[in-house]
């Protein structure tokens, strides 16, 4: 597929990289760093690791250890990052409501002050993927739809469904519907591979084509019903059961008043 | 004469001089139908046939059938600029840049599904009331014909676009068709003019799609057709209706009315179905490229049941003699799929070579009545159902919060197990329907007064069934089973004897019935 | 045959009864209208069709309860369409019921069996002129035309060969060579190892070389997927584990069961499923299958890194990829 190499070469392509490669060296070298340091502007920010640290204290050491470092049934949080507690707690997967195969999406128990301190607590303990908001509000400006979607169809439909709708993994767990995830969090999501998502290095997946992919989710997430009713965007399976149910029903409802007597 | 008749009546006299057609004709416009809804099922099958070759060739207007790789410039934004098989951008061409060409695409491919689906229910139609016997055992392995050809011809036509989804289908059939021992490979470098997936399948289905296949389905519709002229429609049991006679409304204009109105019927329904109901939505899918798949990568559904099969094969290979032979595609894919066809094309002749009946049947059975039929119908149901099941295993799971593992496993364990219990529980419910029946002739039916007799006991008072109903229950003859002897007159044992005792036993078996109570019975019932 | 039981005797046909329509002309007039309503809604659909084509634009959204946003230029054209043919359909059935007759007939049915004088007549001409032809008598005519007919018919096969070429060993090869570089799909950038996170996954194919370009028949058989896991998490033989590197494994992507994809990754419990049948290979035990229809694992790429530290393959594949075929050893 020769096309693929082809936006290497796109105008932008060199410029946008760089940028984006700084912007991230930045963003992880500020979190990284600068949480340790106690500088005089530093103060609100030990506060919010205090504050992080005492909602972790309440709410996830109980799995995650004390100092999440991990325990027999929840994986140790030092150096996941911001991005992954963002993603984690922010999607209200996290704090599980049972030892289930996976944690789900629901509404976050914590608000997002909440959540932004115990971000910045995790990642305090050791440097780890930063929240890339910044980045992410770029994608309709840097990235490309059709591209996005040769890449979402190479490294992401495989699981959750060429249209995103989400679909079945082994044992029970599933990989979510995307219908409803932001921007920021599937960005989140590519570079911290939760729960049964791998990673997506930036050098194989570069955050250009990062913000491509979340462009093209984002058109997904509003295509119009181009043909009628989606019927879940699912495949052939949803075509079957209409067929079988309001197809074939409607004609044998036709034919039984074709062949009653009239009166 | 008015002017219009004497039209008419030149050209009438044209044509007949010519041809003699208006004996012909005279004799057939009077052509007896009768009505049933279950008649009408082969009919839905025939106008979606003609809808097919309707919405086809607009179809074929626009649609180039070639690999050849092209770059994406029409009017759907998120492929714009993708490289793309000329089949899966003229399929794009056609839903987006030809007014009314999403529509029928989509009438179409609805019109397969509804094509299939109204086969297979005018199968069920045929079987569960013993319509294939004799003298129509020609039309019941016709009608095999044209439902093997037709899920043939159906996964052609979705294979066509060269999507993602299409694509993957079509790499499965040639894991088939290369799992095949000894000439596999070479059969699947001849279908493919090459390694998978070349550039020469596309221009090769299609062809076979639009001009091989549509041929010999014109001819086994038309042979099937004349058949059922031919040999006069069969008719429900009731008052009047017997063997020699067919009751019904005439050809014209009865027939021609209501037949030819069906038709826009059925294109109507199917229209609405593709104007409210997206199918096949292929530019979701994207396209096709071998090192991508999507979840939850489902054929269409008269499919379905074989890819479940696959999916619960068990992970059986051989390695014999430096050679591989693949159980856990041969079997699901290939063996099975011919047991299950060549069964159901015996079918009519396994049934009369059991119950000894070589006679004509015009009236059809109430499935009740032939209890060991309805049963083994019940069990090959079973049976797809379960296949059909698996093959969406994956949405099961994410729908019911099941796991794809439970549920390979049930269907494994089910697949054995559910369709013997179908027929047991069939058969059995068929019996006790018989003796309802049996009881409802003999005593009538329950009103839900109570009467207080004389000597104070209370009984419900029932009332006895009309001639028509009863006759209607009770028309049916009940075969009894074959008595083969397995000794001649003298005591020795006839050659061939393990086999008549084996199709003595069987014959029983499918002869099992409640006898139905006779004219004696409702004497000596009214004698009490 | 069978002992017939004595049957209940048959009533004969019930009585014919008479529809409003056929005594009361008020009814029949009613019922025509209705006909004629019904055809007049087939008209009124195709006038929408018509109307539908030319002034609704293609890129219209209509919002439709239970549907959604949905294309209006299809929606109406398709309800046009449907309302045409359906109420067409409506009313001629409507029209047969109501006021065509509807006295059932009965007509006769002969038995299919031809009289035995004909069949008698048919097989004795039938023996007769086939004798005539000398057929049955001249055996080096019939077996010189059944040799004729049998060879005739197999050049439709002959003519065929052409169809495709000779697999040869094109099923057990692939571009992979010793030293070919990995890189990734889409983008064909090469990847050093350092590039790879624990728990990372990349597509990629083989490298180009110059001039070169890529079929969707090389991709077919090229696909690879790399994983990265903690080395300690491997549970290979010495020698398979020499294949990996800094605990970056590499697998052919394409189903040893039926060539699907198997790009599935599961990071936590390192299990790679394959949407089409389920198969699941474990990671760590060099894709060994732990579930579904597959038989074999998934071949391995023995990885190494060049000079410039990017990933390369150390030899080709050591067995073919994808599914089993009959010359597979």
């Amino acid at each position: 597929m020769r096309h693929l190499s082809k936006y290497r070469r796109h105008r932008f392509a060199g410029p946008m990289l760089l940028l984006f490669a700084l912007f991230m060296i930045g963003t992880t070298y500020s979190v990284a760093n600068a949480t340790p340091k106690l500088s005089t502007n530093s103060f609100a920010k030990t506060t919010a690791i205090d504050e992080g640290r005492q909602i972790f204290l309440r709410g996830c050491s109980s799995c995650h250890g004390l100092n999440a470092e991990g325990g027999s049934i929840a994986p140790s949080l030092i150096g996941v990052g911001a991005a992954s507690v963002d993603f984690q707690v922010g999607t209200g997967r996290m704090p599980m409501a049972d030892m289930s195969q996976q944690a789900m999406r629901k509404k976050p128990l914590y608000t997002p002050e909440e959540v932004a301190a115990l971000a910045v607590y995790v990642a305090s303990l050791a440097p780890g993927p930063a929240i890339p908001t910044e980045a992410v509000v770029e994608y309709a400006r840097d990235g490309n739809t059709a591209e996005g979607g040769e890449l979402f169809r190479s490294n992401c439909a495989m699981c959750h469904n060429f249209a995103g709708q989400g679909g079945a993994l082994s044992r029970g767990k599933y990989a979510p519907s995307l219908m409803d995830s932001t921007p920021v969090q599937i960005y989140e999501a590519m570079i911290t591979g939760p729960q049964s998502m791998p990673v997506f290095s930036d050098k194989v997946v570069t955050p250009e084509e990062k913000l491509s992919i979340i462009k093209w989710i984002v058109s997904a997430q509003n295509e119009p019903n181009l043909g009628g009713a989606s019927m879940g965007r699912t495949g052939p399976v949803s075509e079957g059961l209409l067929i079988w149910t309001l197809g074939i029903g409607l004609l044998i409802g036709i034919s039984v008043w074709l062949a009653t007597k009239a009166r | 004469m008015k002017k219009s008749e004497k039209v008419v009546g030149t050209v009438a006299n044209y044509v007949d001089e010519r041809t003699g057609a208006a004996k012909w004709l005279k004799k057939n416009l009077n052509k007896v139908f009768p009505d049933h809804w279950s008649f009408m099922l082969g009919e839905i099958a025939l106008y979606s046939f003609v809808i097919l070759l309707l919405t086809g060739v607009f179809l074929t207007f626009w649609f180039d059938p070639s690999q050849r790789e092209v770059l994406y410039n029409g009017s759907y934004e998120p492929l714009s600029g993708i490289k793309m098989s000329a089949a899966y951008a003229s399929t794009l061409d056609i839903s987006f840049d030809v007014r009314g060409g999403l529509l029928m695409r989509q009438i179409h491919h609805w019109a397969a599904l509804l094509f299939m689906v109204a086969i297979v229910a005018h199968l069920m139609r045929v079987f569960f009331t013993g319509a294939f016997r004799k003298p129509r055992e020609f039309n019941w392995i016709l009608g095999i014909g044209l439902l093997t050809l037709g899920i043939v011809e159906g996964f052609l036509g979705y294979s066509l676009p060269d999507d993602l989804l299409s694509g993957t289908g079509i790499r499965i059939a040639e894991a088939i068709i290369q799992s095949i021992p000894v000439v596999g490979s070479y059969l699947a470098f001849f279908a493919f003019g090459g390694p998978f997936p070349g550039e020469a399948f596309i221009p090769r289905i299609f062809t076979v799609h639009v001009l091989l296949l549509p041929g010999i389905f014109l001819a086994l519709i038309t042979a099937h057709l004349m058949l059922v002229w031919y040999q006069k429609h069969t008719q429900y049991p009731g008052p009047g209706r017997t063997e020699k006679n067919v009751v019904g409304y005439p050809l014209m204009p009865v027939y021609m009315a209501k037949a030819g109105g069906f038709f826009f019927i059925v294109f109507g329904v199917t229209a609405f179905i593709a104007a409210v109901a997206s199918i096949n939505p292929i530019w979701l899918y994207g396209p096709y490229t071998p090192a991508q798949i999507s979840a939850g990568s489902q054929p269409d559904w008269y499919m379905g049941w074989l890819d479940g099969l696959v999916r619960m094969a068990p992970p059986w290979e051989s390695y014999i003699f430096g050679h591989t032979i693949s159980w856990n595609i041969l079997i699901p894919g290939l063996i099975v799929p011919g047991i299950l066809f060549t069964a159901m094309a015996l079918y009519p002749f396994i049934e009369s070579w059991l119950t000894g009946d070589k006679r004509e049947h015009h009236i059809l059975d109430r499935p009740r009545n032939a209890p060991t039929r309805t049963a083994i119908g019940a069990m090959s149901l079973t049976f797809i159902l379960v296949t059909l099941m698996t093959g969406g295993n994956d949405l099961l799971a994410t729908h019911f919060s099941l796991t794809i593992n439970q549920i390979t496993w049930a269907s494994r364990i089910g697949v054995f197990v559910l369709p013997p219990l179908a027929f047991v529980i069939t058969k059995r419910l068929c019996l006790s329907l018989q003796r309802a029946d049996r009881d409802l002739i003999l005593h009538g039916r329950e009103t839900g007064r109570l009467v207080r007799l004389p000597h104070g006991e209370f009984v419900e008072v029932h009332e006895p069934l009309s001639a028509e109903k009863a006759y209607t229950l009770a028309s049916h003859e009940q075969i009894p089973a074959l008595d083969l002897p397995l000794e001649d007159g003298a005591g020795v044992r006839r050659p061939k004897a393990l086999r008549a005792k084996l199709r003595a036993r069987m014959s029983a078996a499918v002869t099992e019935q409640i006898p139905k109570p006779t004219s004696e019975d409702l004497k000596e019932i009214e004698h009490h | 045959m069978s002992k017939e039981v004595e049957r209940l005797s048959d009533p004969g046909l019930p009585d014919h009864v008479h529809r409003k329509a056929d005594h009361d002309p008020a009814a029949a007039d009613k019922a025509e209208r209705q006909v004629s309503i019904l055809f007049m809604l087939s008209v009124v659909g195709t006038v929408g069709f018509i109307v539908a084509y030319v002034f609704v634009p293609s890129d219209k959204f209509i919002f439709v309860p239970v549907m959604g946003s949905t294309n209006a230029q299809q929606l109406f054209l398709g309800l046009g369409l449907a309302a045409a043919t359906l109420f067409i359909g409506l009313g001629a059935v409507h029209w047969a019921k109501t006021l065509m007759p509807d006295t059932e007939e009965v007509a006769e049915r002969h038995e299919l069996r031809s009289e035995e004088v004909d069949r008698q007549d048919f097989l004795a001409t039938f023996k007769a002129r086939g004798a005539s032809s000398g057929l049955p008598r001249r055996s080096l005519i019939k077996r010189t035309l059944g040799l004729a007919l049998g060879l005739v018919s197999v050049s439709p096969l002959i003519l065929l060969r052409d169809l495709g070429p000779l697999p040869k060993k094109s099923l057990e090869e692939t571009s992979w060579k010793s030293g070919t570089r990995l890189v990734t799909d889409p983008g064909d950038r090469p990847i050093k190892a350092s590039d790879l996170e624990i728990g990372a996954v990349a597509q990629v194919l083989p490298e180009l070389t110059p001039g070169e370009e890529r079929t969707l028949n090389n991709i077919a058989k090229d696909a690879v997927l790399l994983i990265r896991i903690r080395p300690e998490e491997f549970q290979l033989s010495p020698e398979r584990l020499s294949w990996t590197h800094e605990g970056i494994i590499a697998f052919s992507k394409i189903c040893t069961h039926m060539g699907c994809a198997v790009a599935l990754y599961e990071q936590q419990t390192k299990h790679l499923l394959c949407p089409c049948h389920q198969s699941t290979f474990d990671v760590p035990q060099a894709a060994k299958v732990i579930f579904g229809p597959a038989a074999r694992p998934l071949p391995q790429l023995e990885i190494t890194v060049d000079t410039e530290g990017y990933l390369i393959a150390r030899k080709p594949f050591n067995q073919p990829v994808g599914p089993s075929f009959w010359e597979r050893s």
